[in-house]
């Protein structure tokens, strides 16, 4: 793990690690720095496909049920108007797709980053506090073959890393 | 470079504090000391909020023959209270998802502020419809459930989609708040003074620890929710108006009552953010992140809705007389502006035509005190527009012998009262318990305009 003060200065011992070859690194960040997820290779997120499944699947519902309600269920006759009244029954189909979509994208954002978890080992780290806060960190995970530590140490310090911690692992 | 950007009023955020010490600032607005005039506040909003259970408890244990409402004016205060909150809301929602969506960055310091406004606002909106029912206990009949008796609701009626709509937008509106509070509450969490705060808190940030991943799907999902509120927000006052248009009525039988509802609604909104704001950002001492730029743009806003309002005016006038209809053109032309209403008719045309043409200036639209009087002038303009829209036109309808002058009772006045003294009473719990000015996202903001500075 190595701490920074800036988004700009992890970037760049980011880019350090990358030009040796380390390729398990994760970041930390108060806030979303741009250009970070380029620099890691993060795909597009998954999760507007789950939240148009979803909402295809409340809007669809909610139109089945109401056609079934008024149409087989139930059927009322008011004035003589037709049971199946598409236009009359779009509000509701509308709004249940939004909330369905919503909700999807909601708490698949929150599954697909690992939450709820309240406890992670990274908490423990002296000042790891400070990462919601003022101070950017990468990670590199140990078991990553191309790690060097003492190569790795000196470029992450040379790009401006505050300090370097190695957690676990041995060697 | 402080002083070069402090200089520049036309700035989203005045000076270039460090993440630590802007972090310091708005987290801080959770943990300083009450001030005397905050319990004051307090104080008032839950006598207010006291007098809102007592008054919803009679007005269940005694029924709505407390109220105001007669035939033919079956709609009083109830309804035009809910019109009125419900549209409140919905410039909390314009701001933080269509102003998103369109990259304003303005509206980074204040959309939390008016996302919790919208949230209590639809929360004291809800409360009419449901007492107005008169048997409030069998307010679940509404949602379609397997039910014994074995009936359902009828999906052909307006009143469902109200429902649907009202339930959809408060749980969607909840839902982009929360998630927008998550990094927040994580903040909050690592820099909280006392540990109580620090874990209650901590379970409410649900152990973020803004992780690549965990940035890139909160990123994806809070522009997606976004996306989704933009259209939910036109289309909850627009089923709301439905209520109305659908009906054969003369003054609610109109096609513009859609567009103009959402107008509106977003007019009204923004001037009670402008209202709340004001003195908050006085209290909390916060003029460095909401600037004279945001009120400059909000005030713009209000001044382009008003426009709206009025050019939905001339139309419902003019479709009036070019109808023909001897019952539109009584109540558009005759008894709007002359009949037994037309106080509130021309105070509402001031209230929402006149006073904001100041916003034409921009010295005035800096101003502060003027600000803040027009934006109640407006809070007063838009309560009487939905007074007018649904008293006037309903104690005149087709048949004169059934003509009636409504006049709310106590209840009906306490009942509002109670409601500004609850949506207070949670909105000073909101500014104390959460930071009201999003924090990571303001760092991002000062992230981004710090390089644009550097060039040359």
């Amino acid at each position: 793990m190595a701490e920074f003060d800036s988004g700009p200065a992890l970037l760049g011992g980011l880019r350090a690690l990358r030009a040796s070859g380390v390729s398990q690194l994760d970041a930390f960040t108060p806030y979303e720095v741009a250009g970070l997820q380029d620099a890691l290779g993060a795909r597009r997120s998954r999760l507007t496909w789950i939240a148009l499944a979803a909402g295809l699947a409340g809007g669809g519902g909610a139109y089945v049920l109401q056609w079934w309600i008024n149409v087989v269920d139930y059927p009322l006759n008011i004035g003589g108007r037709p049971y199946h009244s598409a236009p009359a029954f779009i509000p509701i189909t509308f709004e249940m797709a939004i909330l369905f979509a919503s909700a999807a994208a909601l708490i698949s954002a929150l599954v697909l980053g690992g939450l709820p978890q309240l406890w992670h080992p990274v908490f423990e780290i002296e000042g790891f506090e400070r990462a919601t806060i003022d101070r950017f960190w990468l990670a590199v995970g140990v078991g990553d073959a191309a790690l060097d530590r003492a190569r790795d140490t000196t470029a992450l310090e040379a790009a401006g890393a505050l300090r370097v911690l190695w957690l676990g692992g041995e060697s | 470079m402080i002083a070069s950007a402090a200089a520049r009023d036309d700035d989203v955020l005045i000076g270039r504090p460090s993440d630590g010490a802007l972090s310091d600032q708005l987290l801080s607005t959770t943990w300083r000391p009450f001030t005397r005039g905050w319990k004051l506040a307090l104080a008032i909003c839950g006598a207010l909020t006291m007098m809102l259970f007592s008054l919803v408890t009679l007005t269940v244990v005694r029924g709505i023959g407390m109220w105001g409402n007669n035939i033919p004016v079956a709609w009083g205060f109830g309804i035009i209270n809910f019109v009125w909150w419900i549209g409140i809301g919905h410039a909390g929602t314009f701001i933080s998802a269509i102003l998103l969506v369109l990259e304003q960055n303005w509206r980074t310091s204040i959309n939390r502020f008016t996302e919790g406004m919208t949230l209590f606002a639809v929360m004291q909106a809800g409360l009419f419809p449901l007492l107005h029912l008169g048997r409030p206990w069998f307010a679940y009949w509404l949602f379609p459930y397997p039910s014994v008796m074995g009936t359902w609701p009828q999906v052909r009626s307006a009143l469902p989609w109200d429902a649907a709509a009202v339930t959809t937008y408060f749980l969607v509106s909840l839902m982009l708040w929360y998630l927008g509070l998550i990094p927040d509450l994580a903040a909050l969490r690592d820099r909280a003074p006392s540990r109580a705060r620090r874990i209650v808190y901590g379970i409410f940030a649900l152990g973020w620890r803004g992780s690549v991943q965990q940035w890139r799907h909160h990123k994806v999902a809070y522009l997606l929710l976004a996306g989704l509120a933009t259209p939910l927000v036109v289309s909850v006052h627009s089923i709301v108006s439905l209520d109305f248009a659908s009906t054969g009525l003369p003054g609610w039988h109109s096609t513009i009552f859609p567009p103009f509802f959402v107008a509106g609604a977003i007019f009204s909104g923004f001037a009670l953010v402008m209202t709340l704001i004001i003195p908050a950002r006085k209290v909390f001492k916060l003029e460095n992140v909401i600037t004279a730029r945001h009120f400059d743009a909000m005030a713009k806003m209000m001044l382009v809705m008003s426009w709206i309002a009025a050019y939905s005016y001339i139309a419902e006038f003019f479709l009036a007389w070019y109808s023909g209809d001897r019952y539109e053109v009584y109540q558009q032309l005759v008894n709007r502006p002359f009949g037994w209403y037309a106080w509130a008719f021309w105070t509402m045309l001031f209230c929402n035509c006149i006073a904001t043409q100041l916003f034409w200036s921009r010295r005035m639209r800096r101003n502060l005190k003027v600000l803040f009087v027009v934006s109640l002038l407006i809070n007063l303009g838009m309560w009487l527009e939905r007074f007018e829209i649904i008293v006037v036109s309903l104690s005149r309808d087709f048949l004169p012998s059934s003509w009636h002058i409504f006049a709310p009772t106590w209840v009906d006045i306490g009942l509002l009262t109670g409601t500004l003294g609850f949506f207070g009473l949670l909105f000073l719990g909101f500014l104390r318990l959460v930071p009201f000015v999003p924090v990571a996202e303001m760092k991002a903001l000062r992230a981004e305009l710090a390089p644009r500075e550097s060039r040359p």
